[in-house]
């Protein structure tokens, strides 16, 4: 069936510690984390999102909005996808959100979603890689009170008011056609992220949010100050918008902290409990002696 | 607070075949069941799959649960969500599990956001315990310790949910052992009834294609696994033939994997599987943290690396400083030898 209207998407994305290339500086020698030695990246799946999202808008127009929830040093990402192609980045700061676990999370992202326009879909990546817990996604769609399609592979077939999705999934795949709007938490093999286009690189370089002004000026010493910085960058739609609590309809006890059920009772940095080993030597020999201990001791055989 | 305290598992089957994870939940109810002086109930849903609720009962349930509806014969989000959120509100369990399967990360996250209480996912281990929060000067007594590993694996967090209920999370497979089977047990099994809302079918299900799993690597009792310091297929084989002679399967670590010698489904630790053989062979596995996540409770470790320095030697019960193109041969070799 063809269609015959764009689709409008938003998609959820987070800046996250790199824990998947951790190296052994980031243990200090007492066992504790040393955050800054891990660079902040894009988690992984939810560019996948975003291009699931890109690759919708291209097949039948609409707009991709870009959200993310975190410090202002977050708008690095939504920087980097509106290199991508996202028409619109939005940075959910507040010093209300912080300490947020996937309830006060999953919370906060849905009320900012509720001040956008009427959307088709809601794209986000499965996990992100310093939780592991893939929980905010469906949450969000709880919350929003729409379906969600977790482990997204392909977008198979749009129509008017549905979306045949492929799942995948270790061992299989599912087709599935589900009633909009929805919500799809996408997987890794989903598709290749497209990289920054150079062209957006050089259009969208300054973009900015209004605290990063002081930074660009010292850049460029032509803008006076603040006020002309932002009213050139505004003209272009080149300011990174950033919502606070205030912002949103929110029920303030349902944020950060504050509105996270799950606490952590305790952390334990993971020590390494050695063992007494035996040394085999690597000769016929040793190996040989070894193999006949695991014998006599029913380990093999 | 309601008197009871029960503990609630949720029963994945699909085509009448029960995940492994919901028995071996159904054991660690019940030891914590009993202390704190409760039941495990198990939440049963599909199409005719009242036979599977003798067996649960059989594993630990004190109390089945058994929403049977056409409607629900394949998993879909919403039926389940349905069915079980009324459940959890008309009998307020005091802890609910579910096994972080795909299913049970679909489904979990759902019914903890409706219920507005906590989540942790992927944990590793339960207990029950105090907690005392120092903000509000107030013990919370008889908690579940929700323990999962975080960042990466490289720190072991504690997660409570002091004041929402029922406490929920998702556990991995593999890490808890299940009862045996015990066909004398008693339990009840309840009928509820099934109503849903038009909107529950918002999403059908047109085709599924399953493959099994080629790897069992679960209930291997000899693993041979490869690193990054195999770094040939040649060298590959060997952990093959090894595994072979050992009458075991291959496993691999995320370097392996990435390198691309063996498929996904092989890998071992944080995000692979968990395994717990009688003998782990590491070849070439340095042993960083992610790893030994999943193998560390393995009965004999030996460690096969070039640097004696490297990390896995530390939870290795037998130590050999060496290069894998070496040292495999000998010990394929000497295995030979012993078998004849």
């Amino acid at each position: 069936m063809p269609f015959n209207r764009p689709f409008h998407s938003v998609v959820l994305v987070k800046q996250v510690p790199d824990t998947h290339n951790l190296t052994g500086e980031v243990m200090t020698a007492e066992g504790t984390m040393n955050r800054n030695a891990l660079p902040a990246i894009f988690n992984p799946e939810d560019l996948n999102a975003l291009e699931m999202a890109l690759s919708v808008k291209e097949l039948v127009g609409g707009s991709v909005t870009v959200l993310t929830m975190g410090p202002l040093q977050a708008a690095e990402v939504l920087r980097e996808a509106l290199f991508r192609g996202a028409d619109r980045v939005v940075l959910l700061s507040d010093r209300k959100f912080a300490g947020a676990d996937t309830q006060a999370t999953s919370y906060t992202l849905k009320c900012a979603i509720d001040k956008l326009d009427e959307f088709d879909l809601v794209f986000c990546g499965r996990q992100a890689i310093d939780g592991d817990t893939a929980q905010v996604g469906p949450q969000v769609a709880e919350k929003l009170g729409i379906p969600q399609i977790t482990y997204a592979e392909a977008v198979i077939e749009v129509q008017d008011d549905e979306i045949v999705v492929r799942r995948a999934f270790e061992l299989g795949t599912e087709l599935v056609i589900c009633r909009l709007p929805c919500l799809l938490t996408v997987v890794g093999s989903a598709n290749r992220p497209r990289p920054a286009s150079a062209r957006r690189r050089i259009e969208y370089k300054m973009a900015a949010t209004t605290n990063e002004y002081p930074k660009l000026l010292k850049k460029w010493p032509e803008f006076a100050d603040e006020q002309t910085l932002g009213e050139y960058l505004t003209g272009r739609k080149l300011n990174i918008e950033v919502w606070s609590a205030a912002d949103l309809n929110v029920d303030e006890s349902g944020l950060g902290l504050g509105g996270s059920p799950t606490q952590v009772y305790k952390v334990n940095y993971v020590v390494l409990e050695t063992i007494d080993s035996k040394e085999i030597q690597p000769t016929a020999e040793g190996i040989s002696a070894l193999i006949s201990e695991l014998v006599k001791e029913y380990i093999v055989g | 607070m309601t008197g009871e305290r029960n503990i609630w598992v949720f029963i994945e089957q699909e085509e009448g075949h029960i995940a492994d994870v919901s028995l071996e939940l159904l054991a660690k109810g019940g030891e914590i069941a009993r202390q704190l002086g409760s039941e495990v109930w198990a939440v049963l849903c599909g199409e005719q799959v009242n036979e599977l609720a003798q067996r649960v009962i059989w594993h630990g349930a004190d109390q089945v649960l058994l929403a049977e509806d056409p409607q629900m014969a394949v998993y879909r989000t919403l039926t389940y969500f349905r069915v079980i959120t009324g459940l959890v509100k008309q009998y307020q369990p005091y802890i609910f599990l579910i096994g972080a399967t795909p299913i049970g990360r679909d489904l979990a996250p759902r019914l903890a956001s409706a219920l507005k209480v906590g989540l942790t996912a992927d944990c590793t281990d339960l207990q029950i315990g105090d907690y005392t929060s120092r903000k509000e000067n107030k013990t919370y007594k008889d908690l579940l310790y929700q323990v999962r590993p975080a960042f990466g694996g490289n720190i072991i967090a504690t997660i409570v949910n002091p004041k929402t209920r029922p406490q929920m999370a998702t556990v991995r497979e593999g890490v808890m052992r299940q009862n045996v089977p015990d066909p004398t047990r008693k339990g009840r099994i309840e009928k509820v009834k099934t109503a849903f809302e038009p909107e529950d079918f918002a999403l059908r299900v047109l085709s599924r294609e399953k493959r099994e799993p080629k790897v069992r690597l679960k209930d291997a009792p000899v693993i041979v696994a490869a690193g990054a310091g195999v770094d040939s297929l040649e060298e590959f084989e060997l952990v093959r033939e090894l595994a072979n002679a050992l009458g075991g399967e291959v496993g691999a670590s995320r370097a392996a994997v990435d390198a691309g010698y063996i498929s996904k489904e092989h890998q071992i630790g944080q995000t692979g599987s968990t395994v717990r053989p009688r003998l782990y062979i590491a070849a070439g596995i340095s042993g960083a943290i992610q790893h030994r996540a999943g193998m560390d409770q393995s009965s004999k470790i030996i460690a096969i690396n070039t640097d004696p320095n490297a990390p896995i030697f530390q939870i290795a019960h037998y130590k050999i400083v060496g290069d894998v193109a070496e040292v495999l041969p000998l010990l394929i070799k000497s295995l030979r030898e012993k078998a004849k």
